[in-house]
């Protein structure tokens, strides 16, 4: 059995060179920005899969990748079985929706929301006779409000019609980018309770984008963490939270703000992460990692399987648990 | 006794239209003490930048303070003329914004920037400014701080520039600091180093901070106490400790419910049905009474008390919660 989603050594590079003019007069060489490297992780049906990672990570790259909307530089995604970006029919049998970040952004100021969510299934010429009005519904809206334009809505209300024109497509596959970071938390609690709904109802598969590490604790069944377009450690939110066992991922954990955290005591995260055009050698996070050894900055640490975790880092075994927060 | 370095007074904001006066801050009362942080949290819209902005007299038109007091140190500073306010701004309240390139500007060198403004506000001459200014950046965490000075803006990473801005509002030695979302664009790892340097930076100098923020996880990270702010009125005001474990306030209730992070192991978040209305709809009564659980009659004719008249009251509320000891 395979699962229904499987990225297998995904990578993606972008050219970030000046102008070929400015190359030849300032004898610049061409500079290549890998965005994501070699990122494999399986998602089964129905599951929920969060990727978190700090800005500039490579979590939309990988979420564009996944949606078809992006092609790799390296690697595939497989969806139900067929390669997305090699089978020019995959797309459609796999039925893959995204939700983005700013729903202002992303819905046509001009058209009213009965277009919007319609527009999906007017595209593969689908019957769409009441069913922006039931979809609505669906995500707790009024039928009325097909009749509306975009600027009426809240934020909130805004990433619900969103949701449902995502659903117009009867998705099995839902990339959900950033959805509720541009959200109040009381408006978040809607979105999220609504995705979650909908996941039971019928039967979704999540990728979930966040760098909030709370949200992406209430709603995953498997987390992987990216850092500089690499995933350092990967597993359930369980693990991942009473144990972390990357250097990374310990120092995410306790930079998070914690709202009962107030008389703890961190250590402080070292530096920023650094320029993704030239990245240290050897493990990217070496320079900011307190228990990096010389082998560290001279070879890369694989992903590999440590007690059912998976983790990059060459002191997976000896790194324990981090002092209790 | 001293008293408090900001206090706030029944104030009120106003921004007359066509279509009526809206109140976007209508009658807050707080006070600062020294080597106090207040943080004032609430959804997007709640009026928490106006209530900052119109402490420094930076409303831009025609947003007015229509009534209320500022005291500051025990001077009254609401009625002041826009250069002497623009003087108070600087030497005695620092400020940072969200956008770190809002304080700084793009076109002069940051060393130019932090001595014009120490010796804008303090009397010194151009070398002792200069070292002033070194030893701003060092306390804020700037490598090779003298070679610095030298350095654009947009040389500097984001966190970095933030930490010039925090430079450049301690320097002159301010006793408040009115800091809005100075980490909201920042990941998590520079969040929190810019939080400990904030704390650090105001209880060694024991300056009052007002710490305005959409984020609790941050004002319980770094605040003393907190005011929950609710279409342009204060809910509830608090120690962070109290407000977070205890709310009385149903809207604050409703808030910690949201949070993923105090709901861990539940399937769904608890949501406030509804949303926050825009300054011009605000329901007569409670604000709040649409969205409350506890609502009754009286919550929909008469507003209940403000807070601040009962210095013992810690929620503007008819019916409080109650919290078993
Ligand atoms: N079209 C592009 N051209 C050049 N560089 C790009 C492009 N798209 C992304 N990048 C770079 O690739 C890296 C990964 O970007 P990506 O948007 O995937 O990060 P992210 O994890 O989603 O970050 P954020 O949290 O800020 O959304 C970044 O360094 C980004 O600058
Ligand atoms: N120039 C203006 N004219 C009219 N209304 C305004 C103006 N500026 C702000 N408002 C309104 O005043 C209210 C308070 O705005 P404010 O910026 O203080 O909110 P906030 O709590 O800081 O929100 P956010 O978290 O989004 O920064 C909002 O409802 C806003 O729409
Ligand atoms: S491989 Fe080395 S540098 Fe990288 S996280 Fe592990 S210990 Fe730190
Ligand atoms: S006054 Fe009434 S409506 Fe307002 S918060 Fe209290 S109980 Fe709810
Ligand atoms: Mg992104
Ligand atoms: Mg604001």
């Amino acid at each position: 059995m395979t699962a229904f989603v499987e990225v297998t050594r995904l990578g993606r590079s972008f050219d970030v060179s000046k102008p070929w003019l400015n190359r030849v007069i300032e004898r610049l060489p061409r500079r290549r920005l890998v965005a994501v490297s070699d990122v494999s992780f399986q998602i089964e049906e129905g599951a929920v899969y969060a990727l978190v990672g700090e800005s500039g990570s490579g979590k939309s790259t990988i979420g564009r990748m996944l949606a078809g909307l992006m092609t790799p530089s390296e690697g595939a995604v497989r969806v139900a079985g067929s390669d997305l970006h090699a089978d020019s029919g995959a797309r459609k049998t796999a039925r893959i929706q995204m939700i983005f970040q700013d729903p202002y952004a992303s819905l046509n100021p001009r058209w009213r929301v009965r277009r919007i969510i319609c527009e999906p299934m007017v595209v593969t010429g689908g019957e769409t006779e009441g069913l922006a009005e039931r979809l609505l519904e669906q995500v707790g809206l009024s039928a009325e409000d097909a009749d509306k334009f975009p600027h009426e809505f809240s934020g909130g209300q805004r990433q619900r019609i969103c949701i449902a024109r995502a659903l117009a497509a009867n998705p099995r596959l839902i990339i959900c980018d950033e959805p509720t970071s541009a959200l109040d938390v009381s408006v978040q609690a809607q979105v999220l309770n609504l995705m979650s709904d909908l996941r039971d109802e019928l039967g979704l598969t999540y990728m979930f984008i966040s760098h909030d590490l709370t949200v992406v604790r209430h709603m995953a069944d498997r987390i992987g963490v990216l850092y500089l377009g690499r995933l350092m450690e990967e597993a359930t939110p369980a693990q991942l939270f009473t144990r972390p066992r990357h250097p990374y991922t310990q120092m995410l954990l306790a930079a998070a703000p914690l709202i009962d955290g107030r008389t703890r005591d961190i250590d402080l995260p070292r530096g920023e992460v650094p320029d993704p055009i030239s990245p240290p050698p050897g493990c990217a996070f070496n320079p900011r990692c307190p228990f990096a050894v010389e082998l560290c900055r001279k070879q890369r640490p694989e992903l590999r399987d440590v007690d059912g975790v998976r983790v990059a880092c060459h002191l997976a075994e000896q790194i324990g648990t981090p002092p209790a927060p | 006794m001293t008293p408090p370095v900001l206090s706030v007074r029944n104030l009120v904001v106003a921004i007359p239209s066509r279509a009526g006066v809206s109140r976007p801050v209508n009658n807050i009362s707080y006070d600062i003490a020294q080597g106090e942080i207040l943080g004032v949290v609430g959804e997007s819209g709640a009026g928490k930048s106006m209530a900052g902005n119109a402490v420094i007299g930076l409303l831009d038109r025609p947003a007015h303070i229509a009534s209320g007091e500022v005291w500051l140190n025990g001077r009254r500073i609401d009625n002041l003329g826009p250069e002497e306010l623009r003087r108070i701004r600087g030497r005695q309240i620092g400020m940072v914004f969200q956008d770190p390139l809002t304080s700084l500007n793009p076109l002069l060198r940051i060393g130019d920037q932090l001595t014009e403004t120490i010796r804008e506000h303090l009397p010194m001459t151009a070398a002792q400014a200069r070292d002033r200014a070194v030893a701003a950046l060092e306390e804020v965490g700037i490598p090779a701080a003298a070679e610095r000075l030298n350095s654009y803006p947009h040389e500097f990473s984001g966190g970095m520039r933030q930490r010039v801005v925090i430079a450049l509002a301690l320097c002159a030695e301010p006793s408040l600091v009115i800091a809005d979302e100075p980490t909201t664009a920042l990941d998590v790892s520079v969040q929190a180093q810019i939080i400990a340097l904030l704390k650090r930076l105001c209880r060694d100098r024991g300056t009052a901070v007002m710490l305005v923020t959409h984020d609790m996880g941050v004002i319980a990270e770094a605040a003393d106490r907190v005011a929950v702010m609710y279409a342009g009125r204060l809910a509830e005001l608090g120690p962070v400790r109290s407000v977070i474990n205890t709310p009385r306030h149903p809207y604050a209730d409703g808030l910690m419910g949201a949070m993923p992070s105090l709901a861990v192991g539940q399937r769904r978040l608890r949501q406030i049905p509804g949303a926050m209305p825009r300054p011009m709809n605000i329901p007569s009564g409670c604000a709040f009474s649409p969205r409350c659980p506890r609502a009754a009659d009286k919550c929909r004719i008469d507003p209940p008390p403000t807070l601040g008249d009962d210095p013992k009251g810690r929620a503007a509320c008819w019916f409080p919660m109650e919290h078993p000891a």
